[in-house]
């Protein structure tokens, strides 16, 4: 990258929006380049969201100024921004899954024929040009609900491009891509960089943005820390200026043999059909047991079974040594156990409700002993959890959509937390949450586990397995391939199990 | 960090009046009052005891219905067949009087039944068949309705004991029965929907579905129930207004369910679930009898009712919707 090649595409300048009892940015300035590829980085509630909504028209900023080609633009709707040339593809994805692939991509603008009908013929061959420029594997007559989520993020950045976009802007793209998917986005980043596009690529993971970036532009608590070289920078750096101070090196959060308690959790045999077959493990109080796999090895549904959500085709649950008939998660939850889902917004939160309310939910038996609501007993039981773990609300009636990614996590171990389990089970416990407060969450488990509660933890991110856990079990295509002790494990050995590259009989 | 947190919650914590400006109860209450002293001013019949009476009594019937609704809506289930089933309870109860001689209050218990009976299917149609609400209790509303014919061979059912009757006709201090069954429905529901562990799943439930099983609410279970309330309090309607005409017709209740899920909707439930109180749905059920009572008093043609009580739920809605964009 040699900046005098590259012209100031795209430019905002001392952007500035409140919001009811938050200044969400101050004065932040950014701008893209033609064909370069801009990470925007910050902890959660640092205001990315919030930038990108403005700089794509979904939001009005208070002050401040956005150029396009040196010229100063206001936008007052998204369609405004995208006439403009400026597409932006956040989390959840804006297609129709009954529709297929061509008419998604010209939603809105399909080319028409006489008489002012759709012509299907000339949108169909539009459609594959540009799925063939991407080197899609699918063809354009494909119903969208049919791809998977990398595919789907191809159509809607084909989308953006057949709309001439100019400045494309990502949001956590990759937060639902496996490992490969993401590589292929990847490569049609860097595609549509060589063809001058200004990317602007919202992410939580510093490798990626190592990987894919040219520039790195900082957020924190609403202002801009700064924007360098991604080359001449590291990621002590980054993450420094993220957090405001250095985090130290990632200490190695394992527990000790001291800890070890009698066997909370006894699964044998368990199968559910097309999901996962004959998982045999055991979990004891005191320890963190972690299931490492990639996306779809079946981690998540083997949890769903153990707390009732799912019925096992097959196998065994003991609980404390006892047999467990678990139909439904209340069954689970009376027998001491707590799930947390690794998609806490549709599963596991009410955004629309109050975080006391969400309090409540898990808790009610607790805060209505007679069957009668105690309103006092529950301001208290939730005002304990918000101080213990830290959570950042104006209020306990602020209503949880409002609140950060981070704290929104951190409210649903709270109000688990608040049932007093003895089985602890978290599904991805800190996907899409940043730096700082993924480190909180991780030193929390571990004290869960000190204070000798039982731990089954399920993730996709090697680092973190790597440093929470005590054991490891690695699943593949719903197999349990082995389990480490965490002495014996390291990424290598987790990645041949984890992706089935079965060499020197070196199995555990 | 627990001085940090308190800090900050006093910080952002809205003025006292206008969260309570913001409560969907006070904002309707406020148009009811306003609505009841230009009535009251506008005609001289508005406050007389005949005209509240009948007024009150009047709308007692919605609103026990509506106690059921507003505890199904909140949980995010709907009825579309209420109408029909308060029928059906009359009818029920009005054949077995006449043509079996039943003991009064066995064959009212036998229309609470047939009203259970109707919820329970209602129930088992959207959970266990996963048919959408609006489209299974649609269904069952013209299935019960036409029960109600067969039941009736197409007439109504007259000549019913005295004593049933008086369950609607009698009077206490000068005011009928209903009003006072009315009451207690309302205190109760509004305190076991507020207060209660086991109604207060009825939140979550609407809320969001999937997060509630996972934490630990038996959904199913509650929105079956929840079905079958709001069944039984329309056979409840259904029995008072027979007891009240001393006859059962084969149209009784013909659009009641549209009445009831607008004064639902008014008082601040969501057809999405998770939001609404009964005190609220009581408030909506009375705007809307104040408006049919005003246009009477004040000569309009009847007609214009239906009129602007469609435009007063649509209001009403939108108000709610822009005030939410606007936050």
């Amino acid at each position: 990258m040699n900046d005098k090649n590259h012209r100031v595409l795209f430019k905002a300048e001392r952007i500035s929006k409140a919001f009811p009892g938050v200044q969400a940015l101050s004065d932040v300035n950014l701008d893209i380049r033609a064909g370069e590829i801009l990470a925007l980085v910050g902890e959660n509630g640092a205001g990315k969201s919030t930038l990108i909504q403005i700089l794509s028209g979904a939001l009005a900023p208070d002050s401040g100024s956005i150029y396009l080609n040196d010229a100063e633009i206001h936008f007052n709707h998204p369609h405004e921004a995208e006439k403009a040339g400026i597409s932006a593809v956040y989390q959840e994805l804006s297609l129709v899954g009954n529709l297929n692939v061509a008419e998604n991509i010209f939603a809105g603008y399909q080319p028409v024929g006489r008489l002012g009908l759709i012509d299907i013929k000339r949108m169909n061959q539009e459609a594959q040009r540009w799925l063939n420029e991407f080197s899609a594997t699918f063809p354009a007559t494909e119903k969208v609900g049919n791809l998977s989520m990398g595919n789907q993020q191809l159509v809607e950045i084909a989308k953006a491009m057949s709309r001439d976009a100019k400045v494309l802007i990502l949001d956590e793209p990759t937060s639902s891509l496996t490992l490969s998917e993401a590589g292929l986005l990847f490569d049609l980043l860097r595609k549509l960089r060589e063809r001058g596009i200004g990317i602007l690529f919202v992410s939580h993971h510093l490798e990626e943005v190592f990987e894919i970036s040219d520039r790195v532009t900082v957020l924190r608590d609403g202002q801009h820390v700064g924007t360098v070289h991604t080359a001449q920078s590291d990621e002590q750096e980054i993450v420094r200026m993220m957090v405001g101070r250095d985090l130290g090196d990632l200490e190695n959060l394992h527990g000790s043999t001291e800890d070890l308690g009698d066997v909370a959790l006894k699964v044998k045999g368990l199968s559910r059909s097309g999901k996962f077959q004959n998982i045999n493990f055991d979990l004891r109080y005191g320890e963190i047991l972690t299931f490492f796999g990639l996306v779809g090895a079946g981690r998540s549904e083997m949890a769903r079974c153990i707390i009732g959500m799912d019925v096992a085709t097959e196998g065994e649950i003991e609980i404390q040594g006892q047999k467990a008939r678990l139909s439904h998660p209340a069954d689970a939850m009376r027998l001491g156990m707590a799930y947390l889902s690794e998609d806490r917004k549709r599963e596991g939160l009410y955004l629309d409700k109050t975080l006391k309310d969400n309090f409540l939910v898990t808790n009610l038996r607790k805060v209505a002993p007679g069957g009668w609501l105690n309103w006092g007993k529950l301001d208290a039981l939730t005002e304990k959890y918000v101080d213990l773990l830290t959570i950042r609300t104006p209020s306990l009636n602020q209503k949880l959509k409002n609140l950060s990614g981070g704290n929104q996590q951190k409210v649903l171990l709270g109000m688990w937390l608040a049932t007093e389990p003895s089985v602890l089970i978290v599904d991805e416990p800190t996907r899409g949450i940043d730096v700082g407060t993924k480190q909180e969450i991780h030193r929390r488990l571990r004290e869960l586990a000190k204070q000798g509660k039982a731990i089954l933890a399920i993730s996709s991110d090697l680092p973190e397995t790597l440093i929470i856990s005590d054991r490891i079990a690695v699943m593949r295509e719903g197999v349990l391939e082995g389990i480490l002790p965490v002495a014996e494990a390291n990424e290598e050995r987790i990645m041949v199990l984890a992706a089935g590259i079965t060499q020197k009989g070196d199995r555990a | 960090m627990t001085t940090a947190t308190s800090s900050t919650m006093s910080t952002s914590k809205k003025p006292t009046w206008k969260r309570i400006l913001e409560q969907r109860e006070v904002s309707v209450f406020l148009v009811v009052l306003a609505l009841s002293v230009f009535l009251s001013l506008a005609s001289d019949n508005f406050l007389s005891r005949a005209n509240i009476n009948a007024l009150i009594l009047g709308l007692s019937f919605n609103a026990i219905i509506a106690v059921g609704m507003t505890v199904l809506m909140v949980s995010g289930g709907f009825d579309l067949s209420v109408g029909s089933t308060l029928a059906l309870a009359g009818a029920v109860a009005g054949y077995a009087m006449v043509f079996w001689h039943m003991f009064w209050p066995l064959a009212a218990l036998l229309g609470l039944a047939a009203g259970l009976l109707v919820g329970l299917a209602n129930g088992l149609i959207v959970t266990k068949l996963g048919v959408n609400p609006l489209i299974g209790t649609l269904g069952m509303m013209s299935v019960v309705r036409g029960v109600v014919l067969l039941v009736t061979s197409g007439f109504g059912i007259s000549n019913l004991p005295q004593e049933f009757n008086n369950i609607a006709q009698g009077k206490l201090f000068g005011i009928q029965y209903p009003v006072y069954i009315m009451i207690v429905f309302i205190i109760v529901g509004d305190v076991l929907l507020r207060r209660t562990r086991y109604f207060r799943q009825s939140y979550f439930v609407g809320g969001n579905m999937k997060s509630a099983r996972l934490s630990g609410i038996r959904v199913n279970r509650v929105l079956i129930v929840n079905y079958i309330l709001a069944a039984v309090m329309a056979a409840v309607g259904g029995l008072l207004l027979t007891a009240r005409f001393g006859s059962a017709s084969v149209s009784a209740g013909v659009g009641v369910e549209l009445q009831v899920v607008s004064a639902v909707v008014i008082g601040g439930a969501s057809l999405a679930g998770g939001e609404g109180t009964v005190l609220g749905s009581l408030l909506g059920i009375t705007l809307m009898a104040l408006i049919a009572n005003g246009l009477n008093l004040l000569g309009i043609n009847v007609y214009w009712q239906t009129i602007i009580i469609g435009a007063v739920l649509i209001i009403a809605v939108a108000a709610d919707s822009l005030s939410r964009r606007n936050q």
